[in-house]
């Protein structure tokens, strides 16, 4: 099918976007990789009046870290980066499995880590990812900038915490306590699908002791849901066979699962315990 | 009617045109310049029967606004070889039967021309990953597998002899 009309502008700074938006207000939609919004457009299930393309603002395509060890995404940093990565491949595990595993690599090319979590789809992976890590998003407006922990931003099924005239300008993840390790499982029905359960672990850990714990899951409720009382259950604690059944069995109590084409309901919460098992229990997915 | 100037060049050749924010980058490489070789095949981003190149790297051209092209640089299947003169990819698609009906085929190739640049000695695997956007309703992707790997082996041959 083809789009309807919309304006379109095509800001060369971020200053000039926010006034755009500014201008606009909830009639824009910003446009990143394109790789949601557009097949929405196409389809004709969204019908902005304009669209504000940020790709050609320099100085957005960015993934580094700070001195103090804080990651940064910037909003134009695509998933194809993100899979190529050395520095996620050294020091963030679970991104880095994560990257590959998104769609396919033309959807790669052009999709982003922030538009992802923008787009809040229930079924997106970093949202996860995110979530495990403690993660974080700047959003700007004409008015400044406001951080909002990912746990915050995605509000529900494609919502999330932007107000009219912000745009995301950067995700951020936070300096590990201790070294980081983890890992990103996902049960597709074919490669490049949408998750049938996914599974995100991030683990802080001081000679063997976990600091922190993240688990999220993905495909198995309205939105990603974080597993809290499996996260409790682990803080503080070492892995053994006994902890990681515990938390196993906490995570798929917090699964929310739904008899869909994907799966049953309660195959997809027996998923959800085997990864966390397996995810725990594989010295690799541990490997700093 | 909003219109807006794009500045793009596809196959090498700069193109200057007014076009519809709406028209879809597919449309605008189909219709407006006639390179009928890029394949529409769904609604949803899910065939890659679109593949291009954009600055290089493949994407989806039915899930970009041409507009989004100004001041880039496109590939098609035009670009890769002539009839006269096929690019070592077509002539393994030729060689190892990696087509039967034809319609994945220039997507195919274009995804397999980014690995290709990107890593000249993949593995069966590695062009399994590469093509996994790119949907085949006859071959039973085999031989299109093996049509990569001859390709990969023609162009370093040729890599080889040229240095
Ligand atoms: C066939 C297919 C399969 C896919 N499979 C998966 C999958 O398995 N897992 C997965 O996680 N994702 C999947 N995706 C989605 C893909 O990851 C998208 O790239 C991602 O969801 C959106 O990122 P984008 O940059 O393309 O955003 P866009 O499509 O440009 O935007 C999406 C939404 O977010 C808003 N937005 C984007 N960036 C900003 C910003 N900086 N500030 C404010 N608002 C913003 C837009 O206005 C829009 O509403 C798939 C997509 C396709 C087409
Ligand atoms: S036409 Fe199917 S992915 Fe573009
Ligand atoms: S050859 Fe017919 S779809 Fe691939």
């Amino acid at each position: 099918m083809y789009p309807s009309r919309f304006h379109y502008e095509a800001p060369r700074t971020l200053d000039e976007a926010l006034d755009l938006l500014q201008a606009y207000g909830d009639e824009a939609k910003v446009l990143a990789g394109g790789q949601s919004l557009i097949p929405l457009i196409k389809l004709r299930f969204a019908a902005p009046a304009a669209i504000i393309d940020i790709n050609n603002i320099s100085g957005l395509d960015y993934h580094e870290e700070d001195s103090d060890g804080s990651l940064y995404v910037g909003a134009l940093c695509r998933h194809r980066t993100l899979e190529r990565s050395p520095l996620l491949r050294s020091k963030h595990p679970t991104m880095s499995a994560t990257a590959p595993l998104i769609s396919d690599p033309m959807v790669r090319s052009r999709g982003t880590l922030v538009g992802s979590l923008c787009h809040a789809d229930p079924q997106g992976d970093w949202a996860s990812v995110m979530l495990a890590l403690g993660g974080e998003i700047i959003a700007r407006s004409t008015g400044g900038e406001r951080v909002i922990p990912v746990s915050q931003f995605v509000v529900g099924p494609f919502q999330n915490a932007l107000q009219p005239g912000e745009i995301a300008v950067r995700a951020r993840v936070p300096a590990p306590r201790g070294t980081r390790s983890g890992t990103y499982l996902k049960l597709e029905r074919r490669v490049g699908d949408f998750a049938t359960v996914g599974l995100a672990v991030a683990l802080e850990t001081s000679g063997g002791t976990i600091n922190r714990a993240g688990l999220a899951l993905t495909g198995v409720g309205p939105s990603n849901i974080q597993c809290t009382a499996a996260e409790q259950a682990l803080a503080g604690k070492t892995l053994n066979a006994s902890t990681i059944d515990q938390a196993a069995r906490l995570a798929a109590e917090a699964a929310q699962p739904k008899t869909d084409v994907r799966g049953s309901a309660e195959f997809k919460r027996h998923v959800v315990y085997t990864f966390v098992t397996r995810a725990l229990s594989n010295p690799q997915a541990r490997a700093a | 009617m909003e219109e807006r100037r794009i500045n793009v060049v596809v196959n090498g050749e700069p193109k200057s045109v007014d076009v519809e924010p709406r028209l879809l980058l597919v449309h605008f490489l189909r219709e407006v310049l006639g390179l009928t070789g890029t394949h529409i095949g769904c609604d949803t981003t899910n065939c890659g029967v679109c593949t291009v190149l954009f600055d290089g790297l493949p994407v989806k051209s039915c899930t970009m606004f041409a507009v989004m092209a100004d001041g880039h640089e496109v590939t098609t299947v035009e670009g890769l070889g002539l009839p006269s003169e096929l690019h070592p990819i077509q002539e393994g698609f030729r060689e190892e039967h990696g087509l039967q009906c034809g319609f994945c085929t220039p997507g195919m190739m274009m995804a397999s021309k980014a690995l290709l640049d990107e890593n000249p000695n993949p593995t069966e695997e590695d062009i399994r990953w590469a093509l996994a956007g790119n949907l085949c309703r006859c071959t039973g992707y085999q031989n299109i597998v093996k049509s990569v790997l001859w390709a990969a082996e023609k162009l370093r041959s040729e890599a080889a002899m040229s240095r």
